[in-house]
């Protein structure tokens, strides 16, 4: 088809030589209010037959788009102002939207970002995978089906024959994800280009995917471009790194060699700013900026003084009807644990752990099945009315999504006072100067307050968060994962920042995190969950360093980059 | 499935009470007399004299107490009896029923254009790459929604009656008769139906299912028929509803513009004479036509997006919080 097109730009170099693919000065803009923004610049990247390459840097370094610029899935308001992408013998920029879409899918395939949403939500997953095959005429109208269950058996799908009737969001987070595999792997691709495909999974859930998808690419000789913020799983898998900043290659080169004898001064401040990759030295932020911890709260009371308590309780979900007898899931299970003045206690678990679940029990958001809390020592169980909403002063939350909890259409200073408006905390004037008060406290500048939260980066959204959570001075602020939608080092400001506020004003945390490397900067105790139930429970620096439950030890080991921060090199990669 | 279904059922039977009751309340209580509204008012007054009026009082049981008269007419209501057109002196009932085929085919014909046009119109928006053309395709709609029905019909006529003599104008030319009123019908069902469906498949393109697709190997034909569409049509498919009961109120217009014999003519006609049991048999019905064509489409919905479950507690299809 191109062929003619392209043979003239082909280096002349033997074919088992080149590699898979070569792109080179590649650059691309997009079009944003007004103006043109270059996104990518001058990239150039090699990826060669059966290799992975991981692609390392924070949100907004490019390494998103350089992925998607290869195979041309830009947004409208993108293109690629210069450069080549040669795959194979083919060169991709020139090809027609026609070709391209013959390499799209057969020989180049794509694992999306985000399982939740990027299967079609109203078709079958088999029907799915099963469209690749019908795209590039992989099987017959009569065999795609049963092909399609087998692909999912690949995938690691159990009972795939039934899963494959199944729609999206009757599947979990990881099969879903494992779906997307099935798909980038159905037409057996010769390159898997995977864009963060494991971060909104479990470290567990995430360390088996990534885990058969290696099995599964070296048994096919696929190569894998890995585009990842998280340099722990980089370091674990990937046979070379590429980091981007700002657009840019900032330093490439085996992957021992950039994480043993780092170049650039921007991957060694992505290398400090891992949590996982020095996983050893403990809670390093709040250490270092709330060593006093003890002593704040004890000039104004014990410290050990709870602020507030759970004890045995039970939640019960009643499943939808589905003919037989009515069902239930008991998503907490005879649940224990204090809260106390100036601490911060970590619950840890993956997600249907029922973390969640009981901090909404304790903030008296959701009621419980089973069970006493109390807050404050008074009873708060079946509180009611107006001595409920009181309540709700003194126990504030800070959600996981900054880009999802703020009102986009209020500016950042009705957002900060509106605890104080509903609770008629003092007049305009005095409202106004808490606000700004508490805007000096998280460090943003006076002049957000007239902005909206789509202007602010996420971890200046986080920050309003947090001001807005403390407006009311609670004594309790459940932090439901601050900073899982956070990149590392915007992830270390905000940790710093609420070590730095409970040595201030004595609040106790609960904190929900699936992320241990993340606990371990800021928990004094942790209880770990599982399957509703706390399976251990203890001090931080007692339960990282001496796990007694095997599951607890599970997900430490689970932690990604875990052996790489020590120089025992890792044994896949380099023997090729 | 089957609780939502009879509980679904249970509110179509409340609603299709409530048009019945306010209807009775405000067309018969709230005139005060309405024997005198229905044969008296303005010069008719004098023609009959107060013995006839008591009379009739008699026959329709306004002598009695309201509550009583209410549950009368209830009784007969429920086994379809609405009673006698006071102007032609026919059971409301079969003056509907004779109407009904007439008006059916009009507004089936012109709900199905504004399916397929509507349709048609949004997807040539969304598949079009042409900014310029699919701005140009996307202010349709709002054109056609901002023209008034009468004027429509006026122009359809003046062009293809008078001009080219293609459709005639008037009355009940079988298939071809159909056209121009069906198309004026259509009209504004089908700029609100193309309006919605376009902005969701715009939308949904943007969702990253789509780039999913894309990855796949798909063209941009295949994402739309088998990937947007779809997750599109609910919006479209909730306003199809709203369009379905609103072509009933443009009858009555376009009914008249067109000469045609029909439920909207019988309106029209019904509350210029006041004929109160006729206007309500209307009112009604035409209760009846919304409430059936909203459960077929409820029921509708959880085909088209397995993530809706049938939940009898919220009375309405739900959608489930995914995982």
């Amino acid at each position: 088809m191109g062929a003619a097109a392209v043979t003239g730009v082909t280096p002349a170099v033997p074919e088992e030589e080149r590699p898979l693919l070569r792109v080179r000065d590649l650059s691309v803009s997009y079009r944003a209010h007004g103006g043109e923004v270059r996104a990518v610049g001058g990239v150039d990247l090699d990826v060669r037959r059966g290799e992975v390459v991981a692609l390392v840097g924070e949100s907004g370094s490019g390494k998103s788009t350089t992925s998607h610029a290869i195979i041309r899935l830009l947004p409208d308001t993108g293109w690629i102002d210069a450069g080549t992408v040669h795959f194979g013998s083919r060169e991709l920029t020139g090809l027609s939207e026609r070709e391209l879409r013959t390499v799209r899918g057969a020989e180049i395939s794509l694992i999306p970002q985000d399982p939740g949403v990027c299967l079609n939500p109203v078709q079958r997953v088999g029907e799915q995978v099963a469209e690749v095959l019908r795209i590039h005429h992989l099987s017959t109208r009569r065999t795609v089906r049963a092909d399609a269950i087998e692909i999912l058996a690949r995938a690691g799908f159990p009972d795939p024959a039934t899963r494959a009737r199944q729609y999206p969001h009757e599947l979990s987070g990881g099969m879903r994800q494992r779906a997307l595999i099935a798909i980038a792997i159905a037409a057996e691709p010769k390159l898997i280009i995977a864009d963060e495909p494991t971060s909104a999974l479990d470290v567990t859930v995430q360390r088996r995917i990534l885990d058969h998808l290696q099995e599964l690419t070296a048994q096919s000789g696929t190569a894998i471009l890995l585009v990842t913020h998280d340099l722990g799983v980089a370091a674990d898998r990937a046979d070379r790194l590429v980091v981007m900043s700002q657009g840019r290659v900032v330093e490439a080169g085996p992957t021992r060699e950039v994480l043993d004898d780092p170049r650039h001064a921007y991957t060694r401040r992505l290398l400090a700013s891992a949590p996982s990759l020095h996983i050893a030295g403990a809670r390093v932020s709040v250490a270092e900026v709330a060593a006093p911890v003890a002593e704040i709260p004890a000039q104004a009371a014990p410290v050990d003084e709870a602020v507030a308590a759970v004890t045995h309780l039970v939640k019960d979900f009643a499943l939808p009807h589905t003919g037989g007898p009515q069902r239930a899931v008991r998503a907490v299970d005879d649940v224990s644990f204090t809260v106390r003045r100036g601490r911060t206690l970590a619950l840890v678990g993956e997600s249907g752990s029922g973390k969640s679940t009981s901090a909404r029990l304790l903030l008296r958001l959701t009621e419980p099945s089973a069970g006493t809390i109390h807050f404050g020592g008074l009873d708060v169980t079946s509180l009611r009315g107006e001595r409920l909403r009181q309540l709700r002063r003194r126990a504030q939350l800070i959600y996981q999504n900054p880009y999802a909890s703020l009102d986009p259409r209020l500016s950042i200073g009705e957002v900060v006072s509106e605890p104080l408006r509903v609770f008629r905390v003092g007049d305009r004037a005095a409202q106004l100067a808490r606000v700004r008060e508490l805007l000096d406290r998280v460090a943003l500048p006076s002049t957000v307050i007239n902005r909206r939260p789509a202007e602010l980066s996420g971890g200046q959204r986080q920050r309003v968060a947090i001001a807005r959570a403390l407006a009311l001075r609670p004594e309790l602020v459940v932090c439901d994962e601050p900073v899982s939608a956070l990149d590392l080092s915007v992830q270390a400001q905000v940790l710093a920042l609420l070590a730095e506020l409970q040595n201030e004003l004595g609040v106790a945390y609960l904190f929900i995190s699936h992320d241990l490397a993340v606990v371990r900067q800021i928990a004094h105790e942790v209880a770990v969950m599982q399957a509703g139930r706390i399976v251990e429970q203890g001090g931080a620096e007692e339960l990282f360093t001496n796990p007694t439950h095997e599951y607890t030890r599970e997900l430490l080991a689970a932690i990604p980059g875990r052996g790489a921060g020590t120089t025992e090199g890792r044994v896949s990669g380099h023997a090729r | 499935m089957r609780r939502y279904v009879a509980g679904r059922l249970a509110q179509a039977v409340g609603v299709l009470w409530a048009a019945y009751t306010v209807s009775f309340f405000v067309l018969y209580y709230l005139p005060g007399d309405p024997v005198a509204a229905m044969f008296g008012g303005g010069a008719d007054a004098a023609t009959i004299n107060p013995a006839q009026l008591d009379e009739l009082r008699h026959r329709y049981g306004f002598d009695k107490p309201v509550i009583v008269q209410y549950f009368d007419y209830l009784g007969k209501a429920l086994r379809g009896d609405f009673g006698n057109s006071v102007s032609s002196g026919r059971s409301v009932s079969s003056t509907l029923g004779h109407a009904l085929p007439q008006t059916f085919a009009l507004a089936g014909a012109a709900l199905l254009l504004s399916v397929v046009l509507g349709g048609a119109l949004a997807i040539s928006a969304s598949y079009t790459r042409r900014r310029w053309l699919r701005q140009a395709l996307l202010s349709l709609p709002s054109l056609g929604a901002s023209l008034p029905g009468f004027w429509v019909g006026l122009m359809l006529i003046e062009l293809f009656s008078f001009r080219v003599e293609w459709f005639p104008a008037f009355g009940h030319g079988g298939l071809r008769g159909l056209v121009l009123p069906a198309v004026t019908l259509a009209v504004p069902g089908t700029a609100l139906l193309a309006q919605i469906l376009a902005k969701g498949l715009v939308a949904a393109l943007d969702e990253p299912y789509v780039q999913t697709a894309q990855s796949k190997g798909a063209s941009r034909w295949r994402i739309h028929l088998r990937h947007t569409l779809r997750n599109a049509s609910l919006p479209a498919l909730t306003v199809l509803g709203l369009i379905g009961g609103q072509l009933l109120a443009n009858a009555v217009v376009v009914e008249t513009v067109f000469a045609r014999e029909g439920l909207g003519r019988i309106t029209a006609s019904a509350v210029s004479t006041q004929d109160i049991p006729l206007v309500q048999g209307v009112v009604v019905f035409g209760a009846l036509v919304f409430v059936v064509l909203n459960l077929i489409i409820d029921l509708a919905y959880p085909l088209l997006d397995p993530r809706i479950i049938a939940s009898p507690r919220a009375g309405r299809a739900i959608v489930g919080a995914g995982a």
